[in-house]
């Protein structure tokens, strides 16, 4: 979690991905908040997707984008000032699982069949529908391993792919999933009268 | 007890303490009108323009402190506010604006009126709403407000529909409390960043304050004073946080940045130690980034973390509400003098002077630094002066000097032509005994001149001067200096002021020599009513010294010695 007064540590910009957890209210237009703060401090995102959590009325995104440290951390507090905005971490430096998912629609007539199932059996994809013609792959995994899978299929010849963007969660037995009381806002007294 | 959503609002926000609000009605707000008669403890401001409305209540938030309301309807309504929404934005000024929107079973449906305005507000709103039923209008203008005024403040629209105010439902203002779970305004300070703090001013030979707005916003003036005297540390100032500390201050050396003093400057090119306070490095402050004080450390002090090493990268940041961040620094502070410092800026100050417009000699024509040099000898220290935005808001920021926090509003961060007389008008509002000072432009003053009107009908005690010189002044400078004077489009014809303000019922004079500015200044402010004064100054001076744009911030344009000073009028 963003501590805005931490020490700032000043290194040379080294660009890398970014990974960020943001849990904020499940309410209309949240998702549009984010995107157009993204958009407005023109922060370039790879990958974006957002869900239900296991509490009543929070979504998760998991963001994705290139960034340097300094940059992610504007990133972290500018998305903590948007106020349906729960909790936000960067798991970029901590040790984490990611996966994407993907649905590849291959041409693979009785020829090429064999070959592409065999190509399937080794990145560990799964066929969900099978069609004269072509094949439709399901495979979850990280972008990297997709992205492998997609190179070796598109000589046999890629019809419609879809991938979902990644998504991520911490190692280890702690829970990154919040509870809103937990971050009520203390309202302070009123002293504008 | 049973109210319908259009009074539920009137309840809270005279629950909110609110007194006064500024507004347009139209069909999708008729509600709220209607139930606004029943409301007598809230005076209602008939703006000509929501855009009015949106300044005005700016204008009462930057005076008083307080959050401002501005009431538009949907459609042109509430577009009409959104330049004034982004002035706020800007300048972090709190202010709610309820804007009424078609009923909710039409919504998009591109019904009569309807715009997504809060779709088009997001971005330069600090929060905004869409409540669509009536059980959720208490909760959520209570929210608005605390938003609104609380950590960095800013402005928050709520859009409510036709039929939320329409229907009945129970009012039980304690069953509607704030539900912000992730709104966290109240963040404070390390103590470690503290002691990294007072070392680094210990150590500094040569530091300099820079205060800004954040100074004013959270009454951190006294704390302030206390720590420039004990630490003797000069003091430059933002354009917003003129006031923060008195322009008569020994340590205060002015207004920094692109229109500020060549000491200032300077100083702060040649400081080893920058305390950043309440500011946010605008690039009119810093110019270009590269070359910005480099053989300083940096500390900066804001209450949005999100400010903390955005343009200028900092070596210390610490983020929560000025006045305790200062009060903190003064418990702590061990009383140190910096004598050669001070002398080496007052030095650079004495040479500076030299190049001063209020030294040229008078020949004649009417300088606007002098317009407003005079106007500060005949209004006292409490005296608010607002601005429009271009060169007389430069020479009113350069010559006029400030004793005391909110007696200067003005657009700094957009830049709003037509800002000041609407934003007065809320100033006026909030401080009616008060002398109030519009000072405009001829250009900006065309955009919401439509304002006198709501000055007559409010019987308002305005004192409206007109810096006339014939151009859009800021923006011909500019083609002078770096266009080679192609004046494309700047030459601006103005309708005769004087008999303008007689149209609407008010008093005009018009001035064109020195030594009728002083009675004219008498004059408006012993009249009682809005009077304006038009100053026809002279045509194409130019604001002195000029960082241009992108440029170091001590490469600055100095005002031409002797001739040719000011090129002749024709």
């Amino acid at each position: 979690m963003l501590n805005p007064n931490e020490p700032i540590q000043r290194k040379a910009p080294q660009r890398q991905r970014h990974t960020f957890a943001v849990y904020a209210e499940d309410k209309p237009g949240v998702l549009s908040r984010i995107t157009s703060l993204f958009r407005r401090r023109a922060y370039n995102i790879d990958s974006m997707t957002a869900g239900h959590t296991d509490v009543p009325g929070v979504s998760r995104l998991t963001v994705i984008l290139e960034s340097d440290d300094a940059e992610a951390r504007l990133i972290e507090a500018n998305l903590y000032k948007l106020v349906n905005v729960l909790k936000v971490e960067d798991l970029t430096h901590v040790p984490t699982m990611k996966r994407d998912l993907a649905l590849i629609k291959v041409r693979a007539d009785a020829e090429a069949r064999p070959q592409v199932m065999q190509m399937i059996e080794v990145f560990r994809a799964r066929i969900i529908d099978v069609a004269p013609e072509s094949l439709v792959l399901e495979i979850t995994g990280t972008g990297d391993k997709i992205d492998g899978l997609l190179e070796i299929l598109s000589p046999f010849g890629i019809i419609e792919m879809v991938r979902t963007g990644g998504v991520a969660m911490t190692r280890g037995s702690e829970a990154t999933t919040i509870h809103p009381h937990f971050v009520h806002a203390v309202v302070p007294q009123d002293t504008s009268s | 007890m049973k109210r319908t959503g259009a009074q539920l609002i009137w309840e809270v926000l005279t629950r909110e303490g609110v007194d006064t609000v500024f507004g347009y009605p139209g069909g999708a707000i008729l509600p709220a009108y209607d139930a606004l008669v029943g409301y007598k403890n809230i005076h209602h401001v008939l703006t000509r323009h929501e855009q009015g409305a949106s300044h005005a209540a700016d204008g009462y938030a930057r005076a008083s402190g307080k959050v401002g309301v501005a009431i538009a309807t949907s459609g042109p309504g509430a577009t009409n506010l959104v330049t004034g929404i982004a002035t706020a934005n800007m300048d972090s000024s709190p202010i709610v604006c309820i804007t009424g929107q078609v009923g909710s079973n039409v919504i998009g449906k591109d019904a009569f009126q309807e715009c997504d305005i809060t779709g088009i507000t997001q971005p330069i709103t600090k929060h905004n709403y869409l409540v669509t039923r009536a059980e959720d209008i208490v909760r959520v203008i209570r929210e608005a407000f605390y938003v609104a005024r609380s950590g960095r403040p800013g402005p928050v629209l709520v859009d409510i529909t036709k039929d939320a105010q329409n229907q009945e439902v129970d009012f039980i203002w304690d069953e509607a409390p704030i539900a912000l779970p992730g709104y966290r305004p109240d963040l404070s300070a390390l103590p470690e960043e503290f002691d990294r703090a007072m070392q680094l001013l210990s150590e500094s030979k040569r530091p300099i304050i820079l205060a800004g707005q954040g100074i004013i916003m959270s009454g951190a003036e006294e704390e302030l004073r206390k720590l420039v005297e004990a630490a003797h540390v000069p003091v430059a100032l933002t354009l917003l946080g003129l006031g923060g500390l008195p322009a008569g201050h020994a340590c205060n050396i002015g207004m920094m940045g692109m229109h500020g003093e060549a000491w200032v400057n300077t100083a702060i090119q040649e400081a080893d130690l920058l305390i950043a306070l309440g500011m946010r490095f605008d690039d009119r402050v810093t110019g270009d980034l590269a070359t910005y004080a480099q053989n300083a450390k940096k500390i900066h002090v804001d209450i949005d973390p999100a400010e903390i090493d955005k343009n200028v990268k900092v070596d210390v940041g610490i983020v929560g509400d000025l006045r305790t961040v200062l009060k903190t620094f003064n418990e702590r502070l061990k009383p140190q003098k910096r004598e050669a410092w001070a002398n080496y800026i007052d030095e650079s100050r004495g040479e500076a002077e030299q190049h001063d417009i209020l030294k040229a000699a008078d020949e004649g024509k009417l300088y606007a630094a002098h317009v407003i040099a005079e106007l500060r000898k005949l209004t006292t220290d409490d005296a608010i002066i607002v601005t429009d935005v271009g060169q007389h808001q430069m020479w009113e920021a350069q010559y006029y000097a400030h004793n005391q926090p909110r007696t200067l509003i003005t657009s700094g961060g957009l830049g709003t032509m037509g800002f000041a007389l609407p934003a007065a008008i809320g100033a006026k509002m909030a401080c009616p005994d008060k002398e109030v000072w519009v000072i405009a432009g001829d250009g900006g003053f065309q955009m919401t001149a439509c304002e006198l009107q709501t000055c007559a009908q409010e019987g308002l005690d305005l004192n409206i001067a007109i810096i006339n010189n014939g151009y859009l002044g800021m923006v011909r400078q500019w083609q002078e200096m770096f266009y080679d004077k192609r004046y494309s489009e700047t030459p601006i014809t103005s309708p005769d002021f004087v008999k303008l303000v007689e149209a609407h019922g008010l008093q005009g004079g018009r001035v064109e020599t020195l030594a009728e500015v002083a009675p004219a200044v008498r004059l408006s402010q012993s009249e009682p009513g809005t009077r304006l004064t038009e100053f026809r100054v002279l045509a194409e001076d130019a604001v002195y010294p000029m960082v241009p744009s992108g440029k170091a911030l001590d490469k600055m344009i100095r005002r031409p010695r002797k001739k040719p000073a000011i090129r002749q009028d024709t």
